[in-house]
């Protein structure tokens, strides 16, 4: 009976890693009648499947195996639940402020005396109450939960951006370098450990004003998107090397697989073998790398806002409210806790998420 | 050895001065008008003249580089008097030599670095060792949970929350103050130590679950198991043979982290109020000063560097077979 978990696994696995050639012809699970929804895992099969097999099997592409195992990884839904919460805030920013009836500029604090003489909420607690869910901020005396949406809203749409044009980037110098290798491999590697060598945090830092200016001239008052604009160019610049290096790596070792060499064979064109060949294995990495990419950028841009280069006042945003906060924790402390513990919910979420994704996609990974 | 620290060496010299080409080409041959840009939003015309001349931006980019270049080696007469000769040029804001406020602010920077990397490696490693050791117990998965969480906060948002509960409310620790090796050594340390507290939080995790899994997959090897064969204690041969094995590529990835250790250092910083480089890249960048913010660049990136060959110098140590590759 060890035949059968034992030899499972192998085929299940090789479809879903690098091997798609593997894909067409094993991308097959045994089912029996009562699991025909669910995808049986190799090491619950039970012995009953034996009789089974040759009457139940039933086709599923890599992609199906992938989302009915990430189905059954509880921790992992919770986290895409979480995930998908905070993408649902960021983009209807609008509607949620529209249906609470505050917006994010607004000085309420000041219009309804709701500051003392110091610049600090009144009431208690950084005047949480029942018209400000989570309080006023000091000083201006905007309505948190109005910042906290938008802010969310202008860190995401940042931190989206940045993840997807690097992305972009190092799978394209990823398979170029991989797939054409030589003087080629070796220019764009010497380039990519350049980059790699720059101190991140002060090239971010002393970079925006610089992009800034090749847009408006230094005397004028730019624009928000400009500024959002320079963040994500500045952040993109040092973002794509690492996920170019794996997959630059991934497609060394698929370049010389059979069904590669059968398609160069066949006369397939350089950019058919890596649209058609090279690209449909490299994806899992990419997805898993993104996922976990994307925090890393929501923190570094509120972190740059935090430091005051990155977005300025008024335009609410996710690290302006700690660079905010930070100055009034002795006296209003509150008002730390919203945007801080938002950001590590929402950073525990999507780290477990992209662990998830990973499992998922790639069983052979041990943690 | 000797041959391999060379090699290094000479690498980490081409990548220094590509960096200073790339940073100085950035800086000064990118923007439309670099003497605007440091002028500000208050700008007249006598003024932008004067930083004109004095960045010598009346010249061609080449040029100007070369003469950076030359200034930094061998110093340079410029229009405020001589500038001798580690020269970065004179900041616009203080009208003090670069150098000499940047050796005013490094020494925060590097013992909040240092402080935070011993601190986040012996916790990290720590943690790893234990949980290795204990594979499957309730410790092992608080230790993973905790350094999890760890990882998902920010030094921005734990920062001021560590100052309020320990400095201002329990009164345990000193709020942060720079470090001043020559008057007071022991102060210096115990300013810093919560500030590198909070900075090594972040690392946590990282290092924790590589040092388990390395030493996990380490147990498993042949010698390893030959040795307990041999009737050597369990402990003797977890922390010789197993440890030995899982040290190299953790030192591989501290090296890959210093980078971004240094980012963690400026936030530290600027949180807690320290004036180290950090905080002088940011005034350096609102002030728009920029040979300030190309002394900062360049001697982060030096720093980086340095501390790169330094780190490969203890890998070779412990892995002979990496000085011959």
């Amino acid at each position: 009976m060890m035949g059968l978990p034992g030899l499972l696994p192998r085929f299940l696995r090789a479809p879903l890693g690098l091997d798609r050639g593997f894909a067409a012809t094993v991308g097959v699970t045994m089912s029996s009648p009562t699991q025909a929804t669910t995808y049986p895992e190799p090491s619950r099969s039970t012995g009953g499947a034996d009789a089974t097999v040759a009457a139940e099997i039933v086709g599923r592409s890599p992609r199906q195996l992938a989302w009915l195992r990430f189905k059954r990884d509880r921790t992992g839904i919770v986290c895409a639940v979480i995930v998908a919460f905070f993408i649902l805030v960021a983009v209807f920013a609008p509607v949620i402020t529209w249906l609470y009836g505050k917006n994010a500029y607004t000085l309420y604090g000041q219009d309804d005396n709701l500051l003392n003489s110091y610049g600090l909420p009144v009431k208690a607690n950084g005047g949480i109450d029942a018209d400000h869910w989570f309080g006023i901020e000091p000083g201006l005396g905007r309505d948190i939960f109005a910042l906290l949406v938008y802010g969310i809203r202008t860190s995401l749409g940042i931190s989206l951006c940045v993840t997807l044009l690097s992305v972009a980037l190092g799978v394209c110098v990823g398979l170029v370098q991989g797939y054409l290798g030589g003087g080629t491999d070796y220019v764009v590697g010497r380039f990519s450990d350049l980059m790699m060598a720059f101190p991140s945090q002060l090239f971010f830092i002393a970079f925006t004003p610089v992009i800034i200016a090749m847009f408006v001239s230094p005397s004028d008052q730019e624009p928000t998107w400009i500024r959002f604009t320079a963040l994500v160019l500045v952040q993109f610049a040092l973002g794509w090397m690492s996920l170019g290096r794996l997959v630059r790596a991934q497609v060394l070792s698929l370049r010389t697989r059979e069904y590669v060499e059968a398609a160069h064979l066949s006369g397939a064109s350089p950019g058919r073998i890596i649209r058609r060949e090279l690209l449909p294995n490299v994806w899992s990495t990419v997805l898993v790398q993104a996922t976990l990419l994307l925090p890393l950028n929501v923190t570094a841009e509120a972190g740059l806002s935090f430091l005051g280069v990155g977005m300025q006042k008024p335009t609410p945003d996710w690290g302006l409210m700690f660079q905010d906060a930070a100055q009034y924790y002795r006296s209003d402390i509150t008002y730390m806790f919203f945007p801080g513990i938002a950001m590590v919910v929402f950073v525990v979420a999507f780290n477990l998420l992209g662990d998830a994704v990973r499992d998922a996609l790639d069983p052979r990974t041990v943690r | 050895m000797l041959r391999f620290l060379v090699r290094r060496v000479l690498g980490a010299i081409v990548i220094l001065l590509l960096i200073s080409a790339v940073t100085y080409f950035l800086f000064f041959a990118l923007p439309a008008d670099p003497a605007a840009l440091s002028c500000g939003k208050n700008c007249n015309p006598q003024t932008l003249a004067l930083i004109r001349k004095n960045l010598g931006l009346d010249e061609p980019v080449p040029v100007q580089y070369w003469q950076y270049m030359i200034g930094i080696f061998l110093g340079r007469n410029m229009t405020i008097g001589h500038c001798s000769a580690p020269c970065f040029g004179y900041s616009f804001a203080s009208q003090q030599p670069v150098w000499s406020t940047l050796m005013n602010r490094y020494p925060t920077t590097v013992t909040l670095a240092a402080m935070g990397a011993l601190i986040f490696l012996v916790i990290g490693v720590g943690l790893g060792l234990i949980s290795a050791a204990r594979q499957g117990t309730a410790f092992d998965k608080i230790a993973s949970a905790v350094s999890l969480t760890g990882q998902s906060v920010q030094i921005y948002f734990i920062g001021p929350l560590a100052i309020y509960l320990f400095a201002d409310t329990l009164g345990w620790l000193s709020r942060g103050h720079d470090p001043d090796w020559t008057h007071d050594p022991v102060g210096s340390i115990t300013g810093m130590i919560l500030p590198a507290m909070v900075m090594s939080v972040i690392f946590w995790s990282n290092y924790s679950r590589q040092t388990r899994s390395l030493m996990v997959e380490q147990l498993s090897e042949d010698h390893v198991r030959t040795a307990r064969a041999k009737g050597m204690t369990s402990r003797y041969v977890f922390m010789r043979y197993a440890l030995r094995g899982a040290m190299g590529p953790i030192i591989t990835i501290f090296g890959m982290d210093l980078s971004s250790v240094f980012g963690g250092a400026i936030i530290t910083e600027y949180t807690f109020g320290l004036h180290g480089l950090g905080q002088l890249a940011v005034s350096a960048v609102t002030q728009t000063d920029l040979p300030l913010e190309m002394g900062v660049m360049l001697f982060g990136a030096a720093a980086i560097v340095i501390a790169n060959i330094i780190v490969d110098a203890c890998y070779a140590v412990i892995d002979p077979r990496i000085r011959l590759s």
